[in-house]
């Protein structure tokens, strides 16, 4: 009877059912695949097809096109700044919140999750308002010489922004089930801190970390909204990917901006399922 | 703080992260709360009270409440499937769910608008039905859909493979049947899943910008959604009007980020979730 309790309720259908799957489950089975047909790959397919149905020699003139190159280097380059700084940040995050005690630690936690629930237009706003010329700090930079908003270190910035929990949380995750005992230990045994952390902590970490990237990695790609606002949108300047997309979008260059779109979805859902495969 | 510190080196790092998160997330948004600063209050009510934005918010809320809502169960149904049963393809239907996640927004954008257009594959048909979905409201419902579904899948799913099968046995025992099982044993031992479920897809698409835009056919006061009032409004300079918004959203996903702490006290967030 307790061995029954604790049967949890995948294992519900026996053996047998199993095998042989009722007619009303394989109805459920096959409506649940019928919807995410409709609502999943029927998109997927839409970009191959409006990508494609011009043929190839169409789908690689996007590529040299030289607002979409420049768009593109942008976006790796942004992106790669972007992660390495989320990156490092979500280091020092959870190994300060896993690893120390001190007050407020859950107002912290929230402070870093923010991003997530923020709409992408508001932080590109806040982010414009910040460093736009008409606030100080924004004056001061750009009278060195470094403009941010309207210029690329915008996209950094609001990369940043939009990106800045995923390794930490990542790392949280994990991190607050290990707690702190071998670490700890470590000290105890005359190593210090960084030792610590370098010897004892990351082995175990390495693959949430790497996770973290992935999913940060994509995203900060893929970013619009945010971007969208602090770019100025200055073509072959400012323009990311994303932005690009939207461009030939509007000038009905469809087969250019679903191939670029294929392209930026291929990344994106590559990188996602990198990490997905890695968790499984 | 009555325990010493074990591992040396906390002045520095939690210096170092307080540093940084003050730099990205406080001072950026404390720069658009003050950016009010010396907006009067009629001015204030004027940008948020003003015919053309409270339809965006009604839009806003009401899409997103609605998208959210077809999604707790579709997803709730999905999730069931992918926990209930072995069958050949699970693998890939349980891929498929993440799709949504991992498109860029404005890839997802553009395709939805092609495809539910009146000239692609599935607008053409649903149009000829007499249903208008791109440059409609409705549009604006399909992608907020889209976008929010993987985020009710995995919030349930990890709980629905939980439940004891102990529960559900004995009330069949009982001679309830499956549906009633369902509704009066499962469905509230899910509810706190299912809230966060609804409360994380809130606040996903309340926000969303990039794969709504090009579906929305943004007309003022109809089809535009809250955060295309706040880039119309920069675009036409009015810096206090777009803040005026943006704050009214921001501290909407403050509340919202605070709800799916609280409902999450209990309930370990499934990691792919966010």
């Amino acid at each position: 009877m307790i061995a029954a309790a604790r049967r949890p309720l995948v294992n519900d259908a026996s053996a047998a059912q199993r095998r042989t799957l009722s007619w009303r489950a394989g109805a459920a089975i096959g409506l649940a695949a019928l919807l995410l047909a409709v609502f999943i790959v029927a998109p997927l397919g839409e970009i191959v097809y409006e990508a494609a149905r011009a043929g190839l020699g169409r789908m690689l003139a996007t590529f040299a096109d030289r607002e979409t190159q420049a768009a593109i280097a942008l976006t790796i380059g942004a992106a790669l700044i972007a992660v390495a700084f989320n990156a490092a940040f979500g280091l020092i995050a959870a190994w300060t919140l896993t690893k120390y005690r001190f007050p407020g630690k859950a107002a912290l936690q929230a402070l870093i999750d923010l991003p997530l629930t923020v709409s992408p237009v508001v932080a590109g706003l806040a982010l414009l308002l910040t460093f736009g010329t008409r606030s100080p700090l924004g004056a001061w930079f750009a009278h060195h010489g470094f403009p941010i908003a309207f210029a690329r270190p915008g996209i950094v910035v609001a990369t940043i922004f939009v990106t800045f929990p995923y390794v930490a949380r990542e790392l949280i995750a994990l991190m607050s089930e290990q707690g702190r005992e071998l670490e700890e230990a470590a000290i105890s045994l005359g190593a210090t801190t960084w030792q610590a952390f370098r010897r004892v902590t990351f082995p175990e970490i390495r693959g949430a970390f790497l996770n973290g990237v992935l999913l940060c990695n994509a995203r900060a790609m893929g970013e619009f909204g945010a971007v969208a606002v602090i770019s100025g949108r200055i073509r072959g300047m400012t323009d990311t990917v994303s932005l690009q997309i939207s461009n030939l979008y509007d000038g009905a260059d469809i087969v250019a901006a679903f191939t670029l779109a294929g392209t930026l979805a291929a990344v994106a859902i590559g990188l996602t399922f990198a990490r997905r495969a890695r968790r499984h | 703080m009555s325990a010493r510190e074990t591992i040396p080196g906390r002045p520095l790092l939690l210096g170092t992260t307080l540093a940084l998160v003050t730099a990205v997330v406080v001072i950026p948004l404390a720069a658009l709360v003050f950016s009010l600063h010396g907006v009067s209050a009629a001015a204030f009510a004027n940008a948020v009270l003003a015919p053309r934005a409270l339809a965006a918010f009604r839009l806003t809320f009401g899409a997103a409440l609605a998208a959210s809502s077809v999604d707790l169960v579709a997803g709730l149904f999905v999730a069931w499937i992918l926990v209930r049963y072995r069958f050949p393809g699970r693998a890939a239907l349980d891929a498929l769910v993440d799709i949504p996640f991992a498109l860029p927004p404005s890839v997802t954008g553009i395709t939805l608008a092609m495809l539910y257009g009146v000239h692609g594959a599935f607008g053409g048909w649903l149009e000829a039905h007499g249903l208008h979905v791109a440059y409609t409201q409705l549009g604006i419902g399909v992608a907020l859909t889209f976008v929010a579904f993987p985020f009710v899948v995995r919030t349930v799913q990890e709980p629905l493979s939980q439940l004891p099968a102990a529960y559900t046995e004995a009330a069949a025992s009982l001679g309830a049947s499956e549906w009633t099982t369902f509704l009066r044993v499962t469905l509230p031992l899910l509810a706190p899943a299912l809230l966060t479920a609804l409360t994380l897809a809130l606040a996903r698409t309340l926000g969303e910008y990039g794969s709504v835009i090009f579906i929305a056919g943004n007309i003022p006061s109809h089809t535009e959604i809250a955060p295309l009032l706040i880039v119309t409004r920069l675009e036409e300079y009015d810096y206090a009007g777009a803040a005026a918004i943006a704050v009214v959203l921001l501290g909407v996903s403050f509340a919202m980020l605070l709800a799916i702490n609280g409902f999450q006290r209990r309930m370990t967030l499934a990691r792919t979730a966010l």
